[in-house]
């Protein structure tokens, strides 16, 4: 460790970091073997900085200010207060989209784990031509959402649709899919849970870590596989298991795409989601800070539920030491 | 107590063997659940347009007509967005492949003041969506007049604006041992040159995933380029669209006469996916490693 500790240990007040970081700098400066290192540091980040400063810092800063003021490009922004804010949660169709957008993700991504999850323990069974299977269940997740829109609006067409068709031969009279306020929200889910071997790989690998001494031991004291997949392989792999799950809600949260192509947000908004609805707000309506106090409580929605997620799950998340 | 004990080439009992037929009967009919809908889209770009929906459904197309797939090329700058939508891949590509190695390098491997405190910064924006930067960015293209043009989807790579890619390499850079760069700073070796000569080329492995994972990404990406390309306050010019923004524009032309021209979208949506999914089998193993590495690390 000591050998490489990022600077010379000084020793100073903990609270003073201004006055401890100005000594660092110039001990640094002193000393001619850091000397260099530290002026290619600063010098390997200008790239970046720069990028960061125009493209992510300054953005940031004019959002949080725009979604405080009213503006349409046109004409300049004018001051409002919370004015977008409290419209934002006065407007019913801010509602709708909030549960469109909740009802998807909450529904998506938990069957995106289990089915991903169930794949991953089947093809970990030492089951013959592995990568053939890998390659099938997992080419859907790079096939691009443009793509994948177009190909599911034509399997849940009405009559001709290959899906209501598979139903009639079982005798249900399937719905027109995308054109049904209740069933086109369930038409997009069935179409994210295309992709859930995506995460197939990850699984596979966290299960490929789980030590056989465990299941070994397992197996002496009596555990039945049920047993064994519950007690063993799931807390072995929950860290992959509640990553996955993470990131499964925060991208169903930024479903855009497919809604842009199929259904417009239509019917009767039952698929107007979050994001689409952003989109409309600040380029079709061109009520730019309304739209950006939307971004910024999507913010908001997905950092809590991302805390939210570690503090329900984290206690029985088993990390490994 | 012998089942406990068995060889992998002992003989499996019944319960075992009837386990291994429905473990292959599940992954038969999984399989043809998966890959049944991307049969059906291939299947059908080679129809003509009256067959595409008869009954009962048609797998194998009779005859096979490769002619849909000249008529989209020719109903839209086809070639022209494709170009267009390689050019953005390869700068996001040249950005993250060399601006992020380089800003990981820094973070991972040299010691300098406030290092660590700018890298909590690095990782505190991967928390933000990036729906957040949206409006901003907008307007300052706007502002610049780079709208209708491919430099807001490939600058900011350039300068390495991918904080999720930074953190993977930096993760890998510092598993790198020390003494290399001690080795060769005794050589004479500048940073530089160690960045050049002994990072990066001992870092294949994570280099190769993040370019394959930015292929997929920039690939299939929609709302950036549609609003950077195709949502401008003067009229969008078609041929500076990548080709999903190409192919929105295409279907807004024609959008009432969808029915009739189902063959159409559906080889336009094959001629889509292709590159990624030929990339993703022909660097299956480099993909696996970088979803691995990117779903593992968090």
């Amino acid at each position: 460790m000591s050998k490489h500790d990022p600077l010379p240990a000084i020793r100073e007040p903990e609270d003073s970091t201004l006055l401890t970081l100005y000594l660092q700098w110039r001990a640094t400066w002193r000393s001619k073997l850091l000397r260099g290192e530290m002026l290619f540091g600063y010098a390997a980040l200008i790239p970046y900085m720069a990028g960061f400063l125009i493209f992510v810092a300054g953005p940031l800063a004019y959002s949080l200010w725009l979604s405080f003021n009213q503006y349409n490009i046109f004409d300049p922004p004018g001051p409002v207060g919370l004015v977008n804010y409290a419209l934002l949660f006065e407007e019913p169709l801010m509602w709708k989209a909030l549960e469109n957008t909740a009802i998807y993700s909450v529904v998506s991504a938990p069957l995106q784990v289990i089915i991903g999850f169930a794949l991953a323990l089947m093809l970990n069974q030492k089951v013959r031509g592995l990568s053939v299977w890998r390659t099938i269940y997992c080419v859907p997740a790079v096939v691009p959402v443009v793509a994948s829109a177009f190909l599911f609006f034509s399997l849940f067409q009405d009559e001709v649709g290959l899906i209501n068709r598979l139903l009639k031969t079982v005798n249900i009279e399937g719905p027109n899919w995308f054109s049904s306020p209740t069933w086109a929200l369930r038409a997009f889910i069935i179409m994210n849970l295309w992709v859930s071997g995506g995460g197939m790989i990850v699984y596979l690998a966290a299960l490929r870590r789980v030590p056989t001494a465990l299941y070994d031991a397992a197996k002496i004291d009596g555990a039945s596989a049920w047993q064994r997949l519950w007690n063993v392989t799931i807390p072995m792999t929950s860290p992959a298991l509640l990553f996955m799950f993470m990131i499964g809600i925060i991208g169903s949260f930024h479903v855009f795409t497919s809604v842009h192509f199929l259904t417009d947000g239509g019917p009767e908004n039952a698929t107007l989601t979050y994001v689409y609805w952003f989109f409309r707000n600040g380029w079709n309506y061109l009520r730019m800070g309304y739209a950006s106090a939307m971004a910024w409580v999507l913010f908001v929605i997905i950092f809590s539920l991302s805390y939210l997620c570690l503090k329900v799950f984290g206690r029985l998340i088993h990390y490994e030491v | 107590m012998s089942r406990m004990y068995r060889r992998s080439n002992e003989a499996l009992t019944l319960g075992q063997r009837t386990g291994r037929v429905a473990l292959y009967l599940a992954l038969c009919g999984l399989g043809a659940l998966v890959i049944a809908p991307l049969l059906w889209l291939v299947s059908n770009s080679l129809k003509p347009e009256s067959q595409v929906f008869a009954y009962p459904t048609q797998w194998i197309p009779r005859p096979v007509r490769f002619s849909t797939y000249a008529e989209v090329m020719d109903s839209f700058p086809f070639w022209r967005s494709t170009w267009n939508t390689m050019l953005v891949v390869t700068g996001a590509m040249v950005g993250h492949l060399f601006t992020c190695s380089l800003t990981a390098y820094a973070f991972a491997r040299i010691r300098f003041p406030l290092r660590d405190a700018l890298f909590v910064m690095v990782l505190a924006t991967m928390m933000i969506p990036y729906h957040v930067y949206l409006i901003p960015r907008y307007l300052l293209f706007v502002e610049w007049n780079w709208l209708s043009s491919l430099k807001p989807l490939i600058v900011p790579h350039l300068l390495g604006q991918a904080p999720f890619y930074i953190f993977l390499m930096r993760q890998f850079f510092r598993m790198i041992p020390k003494e290399y760069d001690d080795a060769a700073r005794i050589d004479g070796c500048g940073w530089l040159g160690i960045y050049w000569r002994i990072v990066l080329p001992l870092s294949y492995p994570v280099l190769g995933a993040v370019a394959i994972l930015t292929f997929i990404a920039q690939w299939n990406d929609f709302l950036a380029p549609l609003l950077y390309l195709s949502m401008s306050l003067t009229a969008s010019d078609p041929e500076k669209q990548t080709l999903a923004v190409a192919i929105n524009s295409w279907l807004h032309l024609y959008v009432d006469a969808i029915p009739a021209l189902w063959n159409q979208i559906m080889a336009v949506s094959v001629l889509m996916t292709l590159p990624p999914t030929l990339v993703f089998f022909f660097a299956q193993r480099r993909f696996i490693q970088g979803v691995v590495m990117t779903g593992i690390k968090g």
